[in-house]
């Protein structure tokens, strides 16, 4: 599965980080980073970060 | 394959159609629900998102655009819109809505959500209340010809409004009863911290102060408003940010509990007034007064966004499978914008009984104070710091899932 985050959309809320800490976290400086390729197995839990981003700035995409 | 658990509902309402509504009718269809779904809203437009609506829709330069919440194609949903739900029979399962036409369902699910708190008394032109998108060209018209702006209530609400009216270059009063803004909600610090940047942007702050009397010019229009610290405030416009109420009062006389929010079990069935769920009606979102493991079980409206988003998925998901239903563990979460300050809040800060201040910089724009709650986490604030806020809400998510835990093994004891 593919991730992406426009990042000039992000307003730092986390909600991504806390529902799929597996695949978002912010780095020391705050900066929020990510796995853009995580594992299908994580497929929930992306779909919920996205559904939950109140600025729709993540999108998941399906394959490789 | 078929699920045992799985219900033969066939014909689904949802009443309000907003965040809570939408998310909920993507939340059936992405349990494979193939049956009708109907939403009825009394706004005569499709679902948007509100919180735009006191921050960046109302600076000078935004356009004037509905922010809509999108709807996925294929989504198959009937749009009742423009027309309000007044009554509910839930032993024939009939709505009735205000055209008079009756709906029947086999399952239910509410999510009408709040309403702007209102004056107790008639209130001049220009004396504006912020809810929905009609309120906010209203705003928006009155922030483009007015000087003076009179803000009542420094909540999030308010501070917004306020904050936005001062990018436009208003002389903005800002009324808060309480000593400090948000005092109630984040304690005194924060309250303070909050304070601090209204003044830095200009605003003029009048704590443990209230409106005494609006009072208008001879054609009628606002002039001013008198405040209980006897001073007299000229406005050209007035916007009254008294907090929000349940959009419940609808459902008076139709058996369910529903005054200050429908009251719902941890699986958002509504509950009658002796305690006892409707399986078939199901609330999500600001209309919910639901049970939290951070209130020790006690039912309470959250009214944030994220919430509203999350009991969406449970609600749904409870009128599908019913037997046994799954409860919704989450930390809530709050988030506003205010001066350039992203604030953050998990947990829920207003039960705690100690607050403890981490970090405290109105210049770099930063916070983080911790809250307590008989010595136990109960919540934490930031601003500029999501970091520190992911781990806060780990921790209360643990404490959160533990206490969800124990309240299901103390129900089985029980029965
Ligand atoms: C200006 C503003 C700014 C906000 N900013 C933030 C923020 O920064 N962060 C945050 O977390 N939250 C914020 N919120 C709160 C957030 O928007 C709400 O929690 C969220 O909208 C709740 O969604 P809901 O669907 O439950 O209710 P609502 O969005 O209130 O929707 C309910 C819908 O039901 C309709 N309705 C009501 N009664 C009936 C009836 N009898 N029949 C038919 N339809 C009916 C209403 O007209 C409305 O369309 C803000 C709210 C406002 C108003
Ligand atoms: S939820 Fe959205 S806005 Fe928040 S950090 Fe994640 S991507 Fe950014």
């Amino acid at each position: 599965m593919q991730i992406t985050v426009d990042l000039n959309l992000c307003e730092s809320h986390g909600q991504c980080v806390f529902a799929a800490p597996e695949i978002f976290a912010f780095d020391d400086d705050d900066r929020l980073t990510y796995d853009a390729a995580p594992s299908d197995a994580l497929r929930e839990a992306a779909d919920k970060a996205a559904a939950v981003c109140p600025v729709r700035a993540i999108t998941v995409l399906a394959g490789s | 394959m078929t699920d045992p658990n799985r219900t033969d509902r066939r014909e689904l309402v949802i009443v309000g159609a907003s965040l809570a509504g939408l998310r909920a009718a993507q939340a059936l269809r992405a349990e494979r629900f193939t049956g009708t779904i109907t939403v009825v809203g009394d706004e005569p437009r499709p679902p948007y998102d509100r919180p735009p609506l006191s921050k960046q829709l109302l600076t000078a330069d935004a356009r004037p655009t509905v922010p809509e919440l999108p709807v996925p194609d294929g989504l198959d949903v009937r749009w009742q819109l423009g027309c309000a739900a007044v009554a509910l029979a839930p032993d024939t399962r009939t709505l009735t809505l205000a055209d008079g036409t009756t709906l029947t369902y086999d399952g239910l699910l509410i999510a009408t959500g709040s309403t702007a708190r209102r004056w107790p008394a008639p209130l001049p032109p220009h004396v504006l209340t912020l809810r929905g998108w009609d309120d906010t060209l209203v705003l928006r018209d009155a922030l483009a010809t007015a000087r003076r702006l009179l803000v009542v209530g420094a909540g999030f609400l308010g501070g917004e409004v306020a904050a936005a009216a001062r990018t436009r270059g208003l002389d903005v009063t800002l009324v808060e009863a309480s000593a400090q803004p948000l005092q109630r909600a984040l304690g005194t610090d924060a309250g303070a911290y909050v304070a601090a940047l209204h003044r830095e942007s200009g605003i003029d702050l009048r704590t443990s102060t209230t409106v005494e009397e609006f009072r208008t010019h001879d054609d009628g229009q606002l002039a001013g408003a008198l405040l209980s610290d006897g001073s007299y405030h000229p406005a050209d416009a007035a916007v009254l940010a008294l907090g929000s109420l349940p959009a419940t009062d609808w459902l008076t006389g139709s058996g369910l509990d529903a005054e200050g929010g429908v009251r719902c079990d941890p699986y958002l069935r509504a509950l009658r007034p002796d305690g006892t769920p409707f399986t078939d009606v199901t609330v999500a979102g600001d209309a919910a007064r639901a049970p939290h493991p951070l209130a020790d079980h006690e039912p309470i409206v959250l009214g944030h966004w994220t919430n509203a988003v999350e009991q969406a998925a449970t609600a749904a998901r409870t009128l599908l499978h019913p037997d046994p239903p799954r409860p919704s563990p989450t930390v809530p979460s709050f988030w506003s914008d205010l001066h350039g300050a992203a604030i953050r809040s998990v947990g829920l800060p207003s039960r705690a009984d100690a607050a403890e201040v981490i970090e405290l910089d109105v210049i770099a724009r930063k916070l983080e104070v911790v809250y307590h709650r008989r010595g136990r986490l109960v919540g934490a604030l930031t601003a500029g710091r999501p970091g520190r806020l992911a781990t806060h809400h780990r921790h209360l998510q643990q404490i959160v899932d533990a206490a969800t835990r124990q309240a299901a093994a103390e129900a089985v004891q029980g029965n």
